[in-house]
Formats: C-alpha cells, sequence, structure tokens
C-alpha cells in the first residue's frame, strides 16, 4: 500500500469521523422529537405517580437541563469516547452494547456470507444456463424470497422447521438450561443459528443472485470475452477468468451495503427468534424510552456504515485497477 | 499454389424477423498463403460474418446454413467445438474493432499474453513470460517490461492494438483475421498499425483477411480484394483491378464515393461578413485533486482563436484528444469556456445567463455525430424538428408546418413527420438532425464530426446535402471533422488542431498542398491510401459521378 493510498484513507477516516458527529446532532433531536418521556416509563413501572419523584428522575438523568446543554454533554461526552449510562440499566451504554455485539456479529457474519456465496452462486448459474429453465427456476426463486417480508419468513420457517417438524430450535442462542461446554456448545450454537441466519440471509442473496445473473450477462457481451473466446478457451475457463472476475464488480457495491447493515439490520428478525442481540436491545430500549442505550446503538450502527462504505472502496481499488483511490 | 483456406458457396442464415433472409449467401473465395485479402463492405453488408464463421465467433443464434470452409483438409463450418478450440488462437487468430475494449481490464498484459501459451503449449510460467515480452518487443511497444506489468486502461489505444496484435502472433498462425482493426484509431496511429501488420505479415509470412470498409485502407495493405453488397459477394480480384478498375455497379459506386485527397480550387469569398468570431478561448478539464492529491490539467482549448464568415465552411480538423469538439462545444454553449470570447456576430454571447442566451440559440444550431443516439426515440420527426421553434415561442401548428417545409428541404417524406427516429436509416436521421438545426433559421451551423458514424455512400449524399443549404440559406458552417479527405473536399479554411492548439489554419488547398505544420505534415502522410486518389482527380467514373447528383431522397 502505498503513501497515496494511505494518504487518502486518512482523509476518508477524518470525513467519516465529522460525519458521524453530524449523525449524532441528527439522532439526538430525532429521538428527543418521538413522544414519550423515560422518566414517567419508569416511574410506571416502578408503581409511582408522584411528581417529585419524576422531577428527581429527571434531574438525576439531566432530563431537566435545556435541550441545547443536554446536547453539549453528549457530544462532548461521545468525544471523550463516553456514550453514558443506560437509563433503566444503570449500566454503561458501551458494556451492554459489547455485551450483545458477539451474538449480532454472529448472526449478521453468517448471513452475510451466506448470503453472498449462495447468491453469486446461483447467479452464476443461472446465467451459464440462459434462458433455460434452471435459470428461470432461480429468478423465480430469487423474486420470490426479494418480495416476501422478512419477519413473515421468518415466522413461517420457525412454525416449519421448528414447530412442526421439531428439526431446529425456534427461538433463543443456547437452549435453556443445559449447560454445555466446548464442541457441543459450538454444534448447539450453530443449530440455532440455522433459521434466523437464513431468514436473514434469503432477501440478500436473492438480490445478489439477480444482480449477479444480470452483471455475468452484461459482461458475457464484452468484446474482452470475445477475444478470450478467440484465444481457444473452453467456455468455463473464459467465464471464471474473464467474466466472472469483471462481473463480480458491482456485486463488491452491494456487499458494502449489507454490510453497514452488520450491527443494525438485524432487529425484526432477532426479535422473532429471540436472538439475544443488538437489535433486541434496541427494540427494548425503544420502549423504555431508554435514550442513551438507543443514541448508543444508534451510533455504532453509523458508525459500522461509514466504516464499511470505506472499506468497501479500499477492497474496490485493489479488484479493479482502474480505480485509483485519490479523488 | 495450394489455397490455405478455400470458403465455398458459405451461407449464413439470419434469425427470423431480421433486414433479410440471409446475412451472407452463397460466398465464394480463397485465402492463398502469405497474402492479404481485404473484404470490403459498408454497414450490413455480412462483410465480418465469414471471419466470424471461420472463427467459430458466431452468436448462438445465427447458423451456418450451406456451404464449407475447408481448412487444412477440415470443415470449419462442422468442426466439433473442442477441435475448433484448438485451432482458435492457435493456428487461425483475429483482432477485433475496438482495442479499449478488447482486453480484459482486470488483467495485466503479460498474462493476457501468456494465456495463449497456457492454452496451446506446455510452457511453464517462466517460459510463457519470456515469449510474451520477446511478443512486446516484436510488435514496437515501447518500454516492454514495463508493459508486461501495465493494465489496458494505463495504454493508448494504438498500444492496446499492438497487444492484441501481439497476442494473436503469439503462435505463429497459418491465418490472421483482422476485422477492421483500425477503424477506431486515429490517422497517424492507424497508419502505424497497419505498417505494422503488414511487416509481420511478410515477417511470419500469414496470410491475412483484413476486414475494413475504407477504402484507403485496401489501397494501403489489399494484395487482392473480396467486395460484398448485401450478403453477397459482388467483386473479387487483385488490389489494382478492383481499385482501378472495378467492374461491378456497386463498387465504381462505393470507389466513386471515396472523397479524393486533392482540394478542389474554391472560389473565395465575395463579401466578408463574420458571423461567428473566436478569441483566445481556453478549456480546461481537471480530473481528480481532493484534499491530498493533485488535479490532473488537461488544455482542450489552449488559446483558440478564428473567425467564421457567412457562407463559409471552416474546417476543424484533428485526432482525437485535440480539442475540436471541445472547441465546437464551446461555442454553441454547451460547454463553459475558462477564458476567452465568443462573439455570434458582434455580441459576445461567453458569459450570458440562460435568459439571456436564448435569442443567440437561434442564430448557431448544432448537428450531432450520433444519429441514433441524438434523436429522442419516444418522440415523432415532427415533434422532434418543431420543438425548437415551439421552446421559442411559436405557435405549434405554424412550427409544424414548418417542419413539414424542412422535411421538404433535407429531402425527406412529408409522411415522415408522423414517424418515430427508429424507423430511419442513420442516414435519414441524420437529415432530420439538420432540419432540427435549420427549424431555428440558423446563421451558423455546427456539425460535430456529423457523417463520421455513417457509410461513405451516405456520407457523400449528407455532404452534398449540406453543401446544397449552405448555399440556398447562406449558412456559416463550422465542421468539426477527424477525416481529412472529407475536410479537404467540403471545406473553403480549415483549422489543424494539436493537443488543444491551433497548429495550423489556412485556405484548404493550400494547407493540404503545401502545410507548413510538421504536425499537418504528418496527419497528411498518414491518410491511408494517399497515392491512390490524390493523383487521379478525374478518375471518377463519368457517367454516374453520384458525388455532384442531387442526393436521394431514400437514403
Amino acid at each position: 500500500m502505498n503513501l497515496q493510498t494511505l494518504l487518502y484513507i486518512g482523509g476518508r477516516l477524518i470525513k467519516g469521523v465529522i460525519i458521524l458527529l453530524i449523525i449524532a446532532v441528527f439522532n439526538f433531536f430525532l429521538i428527543r422529537a418521538a413522544p414519550g418521556d423515560p422518566a414517567k416509563v419508569m416511574a410506571g413501572e416502578a408503581g409511582a405517580t408522584d411528581e417529585v419523584f419524576l422531577q428527581q428522575l429527571r434531574e438525576q438523568f439531566g432530563l431537566d437541563q435545556p435541550l441545547y446543554y443536554q446536547l453539549w454533554v453528549y457530544i462532548s461526552n461521545l468525544l471523550h469516547f463516553d456514550m453514558g449510562m443506560s437509563y433503566r440499566q444503570n449500566i454503561p451504554v458501551f458494556d451492554l452494547i459489547m455485551d450483545r455485539l458477539p451474538a449480532t456479529l454472529l448472526l449478521t457474519g453468517t448471513a452475510f456470507l451466506l448470503s453472498i456465496a449462495l447468491g453469486v452462486l446461483a447467479g452464476v448459474i443461472a446465467s451459464v444456463n440462459y434462458k433455460k429453465w434452471v435459470d428461470s427456476l432461480i429468478t423465480i426463486l430469487s423474486l420470490i424470497f426479494y418480495a416476501t417480508p422478512l419477519f413473515w419468513l421468518a415466522i413461517m420457517a420457525s412454525l416449519f422447521f421448528s414447530v412442526y417438524l421439531g428439526w431446529l430450535p425456534g427461538f433463543g442462542m443456547e437452549t435453556v438450561g443445559v449447560e454445555l461446554s466446548g464442541w457441543d456448545r459450538v454444534i448447539d450454537i450453530a443449530l440455532h443459528l440455522v433459521l434466523p441466519a437464513t431468514t436473514l440471509g434469503l432477501f440478500f442473496t436473492a438480490v445478489y443472485a439477480r444482480m449477479t445473473r444480470t452483471s455475468m450477462i452484461e459482461t458475457s457481451r464484452l468484446d474482452f470475452v470475445k477475444t478470450a473466446i478467440a484465444k481457444g478457451m473452453t467456455p468455463s475457463r473464459v467465464t471464471r477468468k474473464h467474466v466472472l472476475r469483471n462481473a463480480l464488480l458491482p456485486v463488491i457495491t452491494l456487499a458494502g451495503i449489507q454490510a453497514g447493515q452488520l450491527i443494525g439490520g438485524a432487529v425484526l428478525t432477532e426479535t422473532v427468534f429471540a436472538w439475544p442481540g443488538i437489535g433486541r436491545l434496541m427494540f427494548e430500549a425503544l420502549f423504555q424510552r431508554d435514550y442513551n442505550l438507543l443514541l448508543g446503538v444508534f451510533f455504532i450502527s453509523s458508525a459500522m456504515v461509514v466504516l464499511f462504505n470505506l472499506i468497501t472502496d479500499v477492497i474496490y481499488c485493489v479488484v479493479d485497477p482502474r480505480i485509483e483511490l485519490s479523488k | 499454389m495450394k489455397p490455405l483456406l478455400q470458403v465455398e458457396d458459405l451461407t449464413i442464415r439470419l434469425p427470423k424477423g431480421g433486414d433479410r433472409e440471409f446475412a451472407i449467401q452463397k460466398v465464394n473465395y480463397n485465402l492463398m498463403p502469405g497474402e492479404i485479402l481485404c473484404v470490403v463492405g459498408e454497414s450490413g453488408s455480412g462483410k465480418s460474418m465469414t471471419a466470424n464463421a471461420i472463427m467459430g465467433l458466431l452468436p448462438k443464434t445465427i447458423q451456418v446454413d450451406a456451404g464449407t470452409i475447408i481448412f487444412d483438409g477440415v470443415d470449419l463450418a462442422s468442426l466439433e467445438e473442442r477441435r475448433a478450440r484448438e485451432l482458435r488462437g492457435n493456428r487461425i487468430s483475429m483482432i477485433f474493432q475496438e482495442p479499449m475494449t478488447a482486453l480484459n481490464p482486470l488483467m495485466r498484459v503479460a498474462d493476457q499474453i501468456g494465456e495463449v501459451f497456457l492454452i496451446h503449449t506446455n510452457m511453464n510460467a517462466k517460459q510463457r513470460d519470456e515469449r510474451a515480452l520477446a511478443l512486446l518487443v516484436d510488435v514496437g511497444l515501447p518500454d516492454p517490461e514495463k508493459m508486461m506489468k501495465a493494465y489496458p486502461h494505463q495504454l493508448s489505444g494504438g498500444q492496446r492494438q499492438r497487444v492484441m496484435i501481439a497476442m494473436a502472433l503469439a503462435l505463429e498462425p497459418a491465418i490472421l483475421i483482422a476485422d477492421e482493426p483500425t477503424t477506431a484509431l486515429d490517422v497517424t496511429t492507424q497508419a502505424q498499425i497497419l505498417k505494422l501488420i503488414k511487416e509481420l505479415q511478410e515477417k511470419h509470412n500469414t496470410a491475412v483477411m483484413f476486414i475494413t470498409h475504407d477504402f484507403g485502407v485496401v489501397a494501403e495493405i489489399a494484395d487482392r480484394v473480396v467486395v460484398m453488397e448485401k450478403g453477397q459477394m459482388v467483386e473479387i480480384g487483385g488490389s489494382d483491378d478492383v481499385l482501378n478498375n472495378p467492374q461491378h455497379e456497386y463498387t465504381k459506386k462505393l470507389i466513386a464515393a471515396v472523397p479524393p485527397l486533392v482540394a478542389p480550387h474554391r472560389e473565395a469569398l465575395l463579401e466578408v461578413t463574420p458571423v461567428l468570431t473566436v478569441n483566445n478561448l481556453c478549456k480546461t478539464y481537471s480530473t481528480g485533486g481532493g484534499w491530498f492529491s493533485k488535479a490532473r490539467v488537461v488544455k482542450a482549448a489552449d488559446d483558440v482563436t478564428f473567425t467564421l464568415h457567412r457562407g463559409e465552411t471552416l474546417g476543424l480538423v484533428g485526432e482525437s484528444g485535440s480539442g475540436k469538439s471541445t472547441v465546437s462545444r464551446c461555442v454553441v454553449r454547451l460547454l463553459d469556456s475558462d477564458s476567452g470570447e465568443i462573439l455570434i456576430g458582434e455580441d459576445a454571447i461567453q458569459d450570458l445567463n440562460t435568459a439571456e442566451l436564448a435569442p443567440y440559440r437561434k442564430r448557431i444550431q448544432m448537428v450531432f455525430q450520433d444519429p441514433f443516439a441524438s434523436l429522442n426515440p419516444r418522440k415523432t420527426i415532427g415533434q422532434i424538428i418543431a420543438d425548437g421553434p415551439i421552446a421559442q415561442g411559436m405557435e405549434p401548428a405554424k412550427a409544424l408546418a414548418k417542419a413539414a417545409e424542412l422535411l421538404d428541404l433535407v429531402e425527406l417524406p412529408r409522411a415522415a413527420l408522423d414517424r418515430y427516429p427508429h424507423e430511419f436509416s442513420g442516414g435519414q436521421r441524420q437529415r432530420v438532425g439538420i432540419a432540427r438545426a435549420l427549424a431555428h433559421d440558423p446563421e451558423i451551423l455546427v456539425a460535430d464530426e456529423a457523417i463520421s458514424a455513417l457509410d461513405v455512400s451516405v456520407q457523400a449524399q449528407i455532404l452534398d446535402l449540406l453543401d446544397t443549404l449552405k448555399v440556398r440559406l447562406n449558412l456559416a458552417i463550422l465542421f468539426v471533422v477527424h477525416d481529412l479527405r472529407v475536410a479537404a473536399q467540403v471545406c473553403d479554411r480549415v483549422i489543424v488542431m494539436q493537443k488543444g492548439k491551433v497548429v495550423e489554419m489556412g485556405v484548404t488547398k493550400t494547407v493540404f498542398e503545401a502545410p507548413s505544420h510538421e504536425y499537418t505534415k504528418s496527419l497528411i502522410d498518414s491518410i491511408p491510401g494517399a497515392s491512390w486518389r490524390s493523383d487521379l482527380p478525374d478518375h471518377i467514373p463519368q457517367e454516374g459521378q453520384p458525388e455532384k447528383q442531387p442526393a436521394m431522397s431514400s437514403v
């Protein structure tokens, strides 16, 4: 990696930090604009509706301060890498997120890899069999998965495979009440992972399949493919060496977008399958008006998007020699 | 001598619903060892079809219907795919028209050449690299060591075509098929590539099948010539015979349509009224540049100054990247110039805003290069022509009536008014493009390569039309053109541009007969077949003379 590339990445990181701060301010106002009051929610849960108690809670969390002051405190804390305390659980937001992060990354990461592998494979198979029945089948399947709402698919998968067939566990990350260790535990988690990862990944699998197919067909009509055939190559070598590599370029862009959702994109799936990840943490925080926790999750999610945009661009530059990281 | 390749009664059927039933029909010719055979024809003549059939590169929907292609005792038309693959790139190889897209953008040059050895030989990686390097030296690429590691985008068009040639000749094939290999190149690069092909062909005694539309190239390189028209082979013979004594009417017509390289004498203008004046025009493009990097700056127009007079055709010639199109786009304000003055009549227009510019837009109109992309496919011809005047405030009914008159003027039937662009041929669309420009009654017409996309016989008709209109409407035409033969015929004066600078300006005849700048000289020297039509101005068959005929409305 040369100096120019490093300078470029440095520049992009600085821009990224600025963008993140703007997003943080925006998130702050977005949350305050929503109706609801964390103090009331907590007081309600404690069974107290006393106005003095409410006031005390508000003072405790700094909610009685003017909005601009609260923003100032939030942002300056953020600049010191402090995301504050969760109102409800009284634990630092950072610790809460870190606690849930592995589960979410396991789920979304698996779904991510699964969808790229399956999607690209399906796309290649479809394009090689262009206008034959295999192509039609893959196109139809990918359209179905593309169009079906994720939560519905999740519920149906859970009902069918878990409740009806009883093949796979339908909720949670580990079997409750059993202490497993070593490989037994790995297998147990893997089994729990199958349904949520598949449902989460299906949408993107469909998108990758369609995109890879289109891109492959387009690329196979380009001049250099004709050159390759004129060299006397076998069709499979032409597809692998010349068509596929060029056809994957737009897929990388899409993978970058999906990778940006690695943290924030699994709320529905985690909720349906009771997966103990960040998505569910956010879902709960929303109902409890746990402002700090919500802002923390938002912040980490947007940081991921910014980071993966940069990573995508760097990968692009490695894969495609025509692109230089200097713009 | 035994022919290397025999094409016998070859017939290839087009899929149903095409323009005609057969792509080519009963084509017969031989390719002798060590000869260069040119296959000539206009677009749609089926000239590339035989080549693709030989290479087994026909699209899946198109099949050889009848006939044989005998090479080395086997029939290529019916050869099974696996054995055809062994010949491809090995005994018979091919180079293509578009060097910019014919190489894989993600593979290094060395790997792309090495692939040929990888497929057909048992060489190891080191041997492959050695051979590839030797080939790059053979095709005369500068700094071959560095070229090995380069990606295609780092090479110019001419260099890429050299890489293609290196790749095609890697295994010393018996036959090289070249499908319009120089059409996309600039004239000086074209001359170099033609020279290279000829040199290598002589050195290795390769038989070359050279497909082209350009009779200049034929004159430059061919031993024998095959002329194709609408899928039929209409003439075959030695290059001298076909070029200087064509037998078939179609060949005569095609050759007559090639503009001679001699600029005819043109009367100087009686009165000189400047309609467009450009003073010190500058335009730079910069790409890249950001927080940490410096932008790359290209001067597309560098201190360009010229005047266009009423009733005059001023040619703006140069190779790609010379800035000629930039200048033409600046004067019609499709691009904003960086500095300098553009005067229409006596009014400076370079700084006017959209509203202020509107009245001047009428006075200067443009005809574009691509007749297929420059007409809105969802509008009728009538709408396309009338749109401009309506936008300028004319009543729609009146504008449509005018559109009908304009169709008369450009010699298209009035029935065209209600039809859509896709129903017309390239030449007819270009007539529509001209009518659209004339709808504003302009004083100045800017024709940006307005005939480059057309076949030579259609070119001649459009040029003729432009000339007629110029006289009739007393237009001033700024004619951007890369084809010097055309420039010699139609321009009163020419401006030669190189890298954004005007290197020479003068009366066409003077510039062509006594160019003063080195670059102009090299441009003129590079024109293929220069010696063929330059000393034979009277050679055009007396009967016929299509250039002088009124253009037919059936283009």
